[in-house]
């Protein structure tokens, strides 16, 4: 069938779809075939569709991004990686789309722990894949769902089982190394009952155009603790889109912290559903300079009773840069007793940035406390000049309110080298110069 | 120290001062008294160079300086000091490093080096100590979630630890309770010295029973209608504005 909105990826990457990981999977080639079929009927999201109407991805139809079929790695800067790596982490390693045991570092795992790459996953444990792949998400979600389902080459399965807390965090490394690339991995996050863990999902690759397109599940178990961080630090020519889709069982507390600085094009989803009790806190910051767009869409599904849900996404805007906000809180009829607050906060540095914010509350239910708050707006100039009058000139003063207004996200952070490192990652992308850290 | 002469300001079209005179010496405590409305803080506000306001006539020497000239940073570096009415909160900036900061200003534009951290610390504890504030104060953002009265006590720490010549204290004692009053007021008479000018602008004339004043001027319609001494302010309480309202009306 060919519509208007026809994609020539799927003939483009015909070839490649026999070599794809799992294939050997009946249910798996069965969902590829599927979500491929869907993709070709449908093509890449459309401004017309509500939940892209402020981003326009037409440019990666215009490009051709190509997946790397074979695992072979071609060249990896160790030193540049080492940069992205933490002290006192686990640290596992995909590289255009791969998962690399050479680069990763997981000695001393506790037993209670597995971490796999996708592909090797697939192949030991395919009958517990077969349980979790699209069941966070589903292929009609949006098309890139179908996407990144018909061609994932690679990805990372984590799961925790035996009340097992981990005391160090671990963190996945996805980086791109080649021109054009396209990295598409799948990771399945799996916390039983009472397991604990901090996971931080990086992205970066090297100065090229290139498509990362992530897809990650995340299970979370009955008083079960996860706390998910993501870096996205892509290149300032890449495309990014990114979606996180969690379960969350009753009790099982979530948390997000969602740190948007690279890429040209970057949309990420967090969508999760709340069972009863759980409690989760989505948290972002999106720092936009030059020609950047980048795309924040969150979904919090409250579908049983007492749940929480904290939300608090703020973004810096600069240049011509654009910055999209779309929160969905979504309390249904069975959801009494819940208590949600979202808020969205921006401030445009310059005449040309733009800011969309879009917070949609779906109430069902009669006795709920939510409430929503969005703000676009410049700095205080009562602020400016009370800073002044202790002293800082004018231009020290506008970089400090806007560095503590942005900070303020960092600072939820609690692993100090991650703190560290998003702070300085903060910063060298940060609009203004002369930006201190000894200011917070 | 401060010689303000026929200073006239406008917001916009409308004229708020209409022809200040007024001259501040070292060692003194001036009030500047008066009704609402009657310009009292558009002159702390001209003072110490918040933005809005356009100087149509007139002058302000400050130390043999041109102060208008200044920018707002400028005139601090150089001494002048704003107690806010509504001190401003600043999420996210530590209130210990907005002091630093400040204090090294100071010290960078008199040709100064950098305090010393150890000596820093010490001078601020012992600040902290004499305004009776949690030493937690410090490490929070400035002003955030501050009580009105720790608001206040803030701007006096600030004022203790930057040592300024002018200090001009915007009223002050609103929002306070008789306690925080009374700290407040200890603490700014702790600071008065034979080198350094208060200008207290305020509405009532009980911060005064704190600290006491060597000269009052009451303002009204953007003059000073009369000037005295710290038994005009008594007489202001007893008889209210209206009495030289009036008597300007009649003059």
């Amino acid at each position: 069938m060919t519509t208007a909105n026809a994609s020539r990826y799927p003939a483009e990457y015909s070839n490649s779809v026999p070599l794809l990981c799992g294939q050997s999977l009946s249910w798996l080639k069965q969902q590829r075939t599927n979500a491929l079929l869907q993709f070709s009927e449908q093509g890449f999201p459309a401004l017309h569709e509500e939940e892209w109407r402020y981003t326009n991805v037409s440019a990666i139809e215009k490009k051709l991004f190509s997946p790397k079929v074979n695992k072979t790695t071609g060249f990896v800067d160790v030193e540049w990686l080492k940069s992205y790596q933490l002290e006192d982490a686990w640290s596992v390693v995909l590289v255009d789309g791969h998962f690399s045991v050479e680069l990763s570092y997981l000695e001393g795992l506790p037993n209670d722990v597995l971490v796999k790459g996708m592909a090797d996953a697939l192949e030991e444990i395919p009958e517990v894949l077969e349980r979790f792949i699209n069941q966070a998400v589903s292929v009609d979600e949006h098309s890139f769902i179908a996407f990144n389902t018909a061609w994932f080459t690679d990805g990372l399965f984590v799961h925790l089982s035996n009340k097992q807390v981990l005391e160090r965090p671990i963190q996945v490394l996805h980086i791109a190394t080649q021109q054009d690339v396209l990295s598409a991995t799948r990771t399945v996050i799996i916390l039983d009952k009472l397991t604990e863990a901090s996971i931080i999902e990086t992205y970066v690759g090297y100065d090229n155009a290139y498509l990362s397109s992530a897809v990650t599940e995340v299970f979370v178990g009955k008083n079960a603790d996860l706390t998910l961080y993501k870096m996205q630090c892509e290149s300032e020519k890449a495309y990014h889109f990114g979606g996180v889709y969690v379960k969350q069982d009753c009790h099982a507390r979530f948390r997000h912290h969602n740190f948007a600085f690279g890429a040209l094009l970057a949309r990420s989803d967090i969508h999760t559903d709340l069972d009863h009790a759980s409690e989760c806190e989505l948290n972002g910051l999106y720092l936009g300079v030059k020609r950047q767009h980048i795309d924040n869409h969150t979904r919090i599904n409250h579908t049983k009773s007492h749940g929480i849900s904290r939300e608090l996404y703020k973004g810096v805007l600069d240049g011509r840069a654009r910055g999209v906000f779309q929160g969905r809180v979504i309390v249904a009829k069975d959801a009494q007793k819940t208590d949600s607050q979202m808020n969205n906060r921006n401030l445009l540095l310059s005449n040309e940035a733009e800011a969309d914010s879009k917070p949609q509350l779906e109430i069902y239910a009669d006795d709920v406390k939510c409430g929503h708050g969005v703000t676009v707006g410049q700095l205080d100039e009562k602020s400016i000049f009370y800073l002044q009058s202790r002293c800082v000139d004018e231009e020290t003063a506008r970089n400090i309110l806007t560095f503590a207004f942005a900070n303020e996200m960092v600072d939820k952070v609690r692993i100090k080298v991650l703190h560290e490192m998003i702070l300085d990652q903060a910063l060298l992308r940060f609009p203004q110069e002369g930006v201190n850290k000894e200011w917070l | 120290m401060l010689s303000i002469k026929n200073l006239h300001v406008s917001v916009g079209d409308k004229p708020i001062l209409k022809g200040i005179n007024l001259e501040i010496n070292a060692g003194e405590i001036h009030a500047i008294m008066g009704p609402n409305g009657s310009g009292k803080s558009t002159l702390s506000h001209i003072l110490s160079g918040k933005s809005g306001y356009t100087v149509t006539e007139g002058s302000v020497t400050y130390q043999g300086k041109e102060l208008l000239e200044m920018p707002p940073e400028i005139r601090a570096r150089e001494g002048v000091f704003l107690a806010f009415q509504y001190p401003v909160e600043i999420p996210g900036v530590s209130n210990i490093y907005l002091l630093k900061a400040a204090l090294n200003s100071i010290r960078k534009h008199h040709g100064q080096s950098e305090v010393d951290a150890m000596d820093f610390l010490t001078l601020v504890k012992g600040k902290v100590r004499l305004l009776e504030m949690d030493e937690k104060f410090l490490y929070r953002a400035v002003n955030e979630g501050f009580s009105g009265g720790e608001k206040k006590r803030n701007e006096i720490l600030q004022m203790a630890i930057l040592e300024p010549k002018l200090c001009i204290l915007d009223e002050t004692d609103s929002g306070l309770d008789i306690d925080a009053l009374k700290i407040v007021s200890e603490g700014v008479n702790s600071l008065r010295s034979t080198d350094r000018a208060f200008v207290m602008v305020t509405h009532y004339q009980r911060l005064l029973d704190y600290i006491k004043p060597d000269y009052v001027h009451v303002l009204a319609n953007g003059q000073i209608v009369k000037s005295g001494g710290a038994e005009l302010a008594l007489e202001l309480e007893e008889k209210g504005y209206s009495w030289l309202e009036d008597n300007q009306v009649a003059a």
